[in-house]
């Protein structure tokens, strides 16, 4: 087992000064003052703030199939980096993650890198092509235990195939995870179709492709009395839809994307295509619409969509370039700039958006997204909210380049990630001793 | 003047200051010897990503006009179908040491790329990319117009003409370089298609937009009517077409010898070409004294050679 750790004077959740023993795996004590167990780490945290360890629910590793893009293994390493301490792999590799062999797989693979625990999510679809279920019980039963299924990259269109999705996914209280988009609207669509993109000329991508697929599934969802989780929510009508079937009832909910919460579609008029990603960056009223609702609640979690790729699929034409940006090592420090500093969210917020509730949609909450209290599993990550960086995308983790936010300043990071104990992240900050601590 | 990448970059001088040179070079053409030394010694390199004959050769003749050595770079190819990368095209060519590239391509914003991208240090001048610019369209345009409407046309604008635009303006390059470059010019511009080819977002732009050929023809006192070309796959393409059938588009937005006869009497009609006889324009008005359609075509090396000039003599002057 790891050496314990004790985490002096942090700020819980932001709010209260704590200080955190960390023993074999567990968290052992929790108070103002603490016994510090023999050998022990000693962080000093004062002035950072302790949350749950991060679960992300929307995490591109591309193994298998891109690992020239990214490997489980740079991923995890980027997603520790960034704070996170559990990820959901989506299905679009190569070959799909549509059986129960490579679902686990991909699991094993997370699990022997062991920086963060890689829960796959299986393809609705065979292949993702929209046409036949793919064998959801068989992911579901398989040491991968998949509880989320998405054709993540291509939309459900099929409204039979995602009723019957809906329906089956109840056998294990699983979720299906829908990328709304229709996709007869947004046939070659590049950008969103609004005032930049007619000046520019980039074929659009409307609102109402995302928000008619929204408000269907909603409706889907209630009629059989299923859950369905609504991706990279990016417009103010989405928004509308999704409060409105919750209001109604309905077991739906949703996720927006730091990208999302922080940029416009003004970003295209530089034709980089670093700034092309599948939904489309909306309009500022969009971005404002997207930041009320997560600190509202009608969405519920912070997902990063973190999609990595090689530099010749982003260094071409606008209209060649692949969909996507990274995300996992910016997005703490994306939120606190959008949602913390701007005085619309608590970090006690941050913790239910970006652990809480995603290990509750995905069906990981007896793991992660825990209280930080005695018995609980140490799943801990330290954000430091007055370390900011500028973001260059040759220091970052993750093997793809492709991140937007290259030059930004970003206000704070997360600092030390424990995983069941174990530092999987320590900042060169803290000065790290040399034991117990990741290469 | 560094680049000329879209019409919205240039202001009412610098789009002055081009029509004007290329009055000058228009009249070079008159002489005998037509051939200028001005870029002896430079290199020009035409790299079309898309087929384009007239545009290309227009450029070549501007180019050769001027002295400058021409390449022809035909990269037909493109990231998508796997050919060689824009980006490597560009390194290149740079390799190569041109003094300017005239880009055409199929993908909006490649020129602007080619520009910012820190690949190549010459001139880009942008013969058209994708479904956004083609700024030395418009500007032998505004020349032609200039030519015809305006009395004395050295240093003037366009101030007070309204010219309608009629037909594709979602998918034109041609609409959008002119909507900037004509209100640039002070003039008023009216935009005639269906609903279907109107992109979405345009409330801010500074024209007005009518649904029906008949509609503008009466509402508007037209001095110059642009009729932009239609793409016969658009109209038929199952269920994704933007309008019934290439009947329908005629009977609506065609420009016939009737509607010719209810337009001003000193209005004249254009087209960027190549022309879809009977679809868009009948013979009778693409054949008709008051179509300038041919004379768009020679004025157009004159303002390439103006644009050509602009870049590399001024590059020169800074030196």
């Amino acid at each position: 087992m790891s050496r314990p750790i004790v985490i002096l004077n942090a700020s819980l959740y932001g709010d209260t000064t704590a200080s955190i023993v960390v023993e074999d795996g567990v968290i052992t004590q929790v108070g103002e003052t603490v016994d510090a167990p023999e050998g022990a780490w000693e962080i000093d945290a004062s002035g950072l703030v302790a949350l749950p360890g991060l679960v992300d629910l929307h995490t591109h590793l591309r193994e298998p199939g891109r690992e020239d893009a990214e490997t489980i293994e740079t991923g995890s390493r980027a997603a520790a980096v960034g704070g996170w301490t559990a990820v959901h792999a989506m299905a679009n590799t190569n070959p799909v993650s549509d059986t129960a062999g490579v679902v686990e797989q991909v699991y094993s693979r997370g699990q022997e890198i062991g920086l963060v625990d890689v829960f796959p999510v299986g393809a609705v679809t065979v292949g993702l092509k929209g046409e036949h279920l793919s064998e959801m019980g068989a992911m579901a039963n398989s040491r991968a235990r998949v509880r989320l299924f998405s054709d993540d990259g291509v939309c459900v269109y099929d409204p039979v195939i995602m009723r019957r999705a809906l329906e089956y996914v109840k056998t294990f209280d699983g979720a299906v995870v829908q990328h709304a988009q229709d996709l007869r609207l947004t046939e070659g669509s590049q950008m969103h179709e609004g005032e930049v993109s007619a000046e520019l000329g980039l074929a659009g991508w409307p609102a109402v492709a995302e928000e008619s697929i929204v408000a269907r599934d909603a409706l889907l969802a209630e009629h059989v009395g299923s859950r369905v989780h609504v991706q990279h929510l990016s417009t103010r009508g989405s928004v509308e839809i999704v409060r409105w079937a919750k209001d109604r009832g309905i077991a739906v909910t949703a996720e927006a994307t730091p990208h999302h919460l922080l940029l416009t579609h003004e970003s295209a008029r530089t034709y980089d295509p670093l700034f092309k990603v599948n939904p489309p960056l909306r309009t500022e009223d969009d971005v404002e619409a997207l930041r009320a609702a997560v600190a509202d609640g009608t969405i519920d979690i912070i997902a990063t969509d973190h999609a990595p790729h090689a530099s010749e699929d982003k260094d071409c034409e606008w209209a060649a370039a692949s969909f996507g940006m990274l995300g996992l090592e910016t997005a703490v420090g994306v939120v606190q700039k959008v949602l913390v500093d701007s005085g619309l969210m608590t970090w006690r917020d941050v913790a239910r958006v970006m652990s809480e509730n995603p290990a509750r949609i995905g069906k990981v909450d007896h793991l992660h997204g825990r209280p930080l209290a005695v018995g609980e599993p140490a799943n801990i990550t330290l954000v430091d909210p007055k370390a900011a960086w500028t973001v260059s995308a040759d220091a970052l983790s993750s093997r793809a380049r492709n991140t937007p936010y290259g030059g930004i300043e970003l206000p704070g990071r997360a600092v030390v990630t424990l995983l069941r104990g174990a530092p999987t992240h320590i900042d060169a900050s803290l000065n790290p001793p040399t034991e117990g601590v990741p290469a | 003047m560094r680049h000329l990448l879209s019409t919205q970059d240039l202001s009412r001088d610098d789009a002055i200051l081009i029509l004007d040179t290329a009055g000058q070079m228009a009249a070079t053409q008159e002489r005998e010897v037509r051939k200028l030394p001005t870029l002896r010694g430079k290199t020009v390199v035409n790299l079309f990503f898309e087929d384009s004959t007239r545009t290309r050769i227009s450029f070549e003749a501007a180019a050769k006009r001027l002295s400058a050595d021409v390449i022809n770079f035909s990269a037909k190819g493109s990231s998508v179908s796997k050919g060689e990368s824009l980006k490597d095209t560009a390194l290149t060519l740079q390799a190569m040491g041109a003094d300017a590239v005239v880009v055409r391509h199929w993908a909006s914003g490649a020129a602007y790329q080619l520009a910012h991208g820190g690949w190549l240090h010459g001139s880009v001048l942008n013969a058209g990319d994708g479904t956004h610019q083609h700024p030395t369209q418009a500007l032998l345009d505004a020349f032609t117009m200039r030519r015809h409407l305006v009395g004395s046309p050295e240093g003037a604008g366009l101030d007070g003409l309204t010219v309608a635009i009629v037909g594709d303006v979602l998918h034109s390059r041609v609409a959008r370089s002119n909507v900037q470059l004509l209100h640039t010019l002070g003039a008023k511009v009216v935009l005639v298609a269906p609903p279907t080819l109107v992109p979405v977002g345009i409330a801010r732009w500074p024209c007005d937009v009518v649904h029906t050929l008949d509609e503008a023809i009466e509402g508007y006192d037209i001095d110059a009517l642009m009729m932009l070309r239609v793409q016969r796959e658009r109209m038929t393409g199952g269920g994704s077409a933007f309008f019934p059938s290439p009947e329908e588009y005629t009977r609506l937005f065609g420009l016939d010898g009737d509607r010719l006869g209810r337009l001003p009497e000193h209005a004249i009609v254009m087209h960027p070409g190549p022309m879809n006889r009977g679809l868009e324009i009948s013979a009778e008005a693409a054949d008709s004294p008051r179509s300038v359609i041919v004379e768009q075509v020679g004025n157009g090396v004159a303002v390439r050679m103006a644009a050509l000039y602009l870049l590399l003599a001024g590059e020169e002057g800074a030196q």
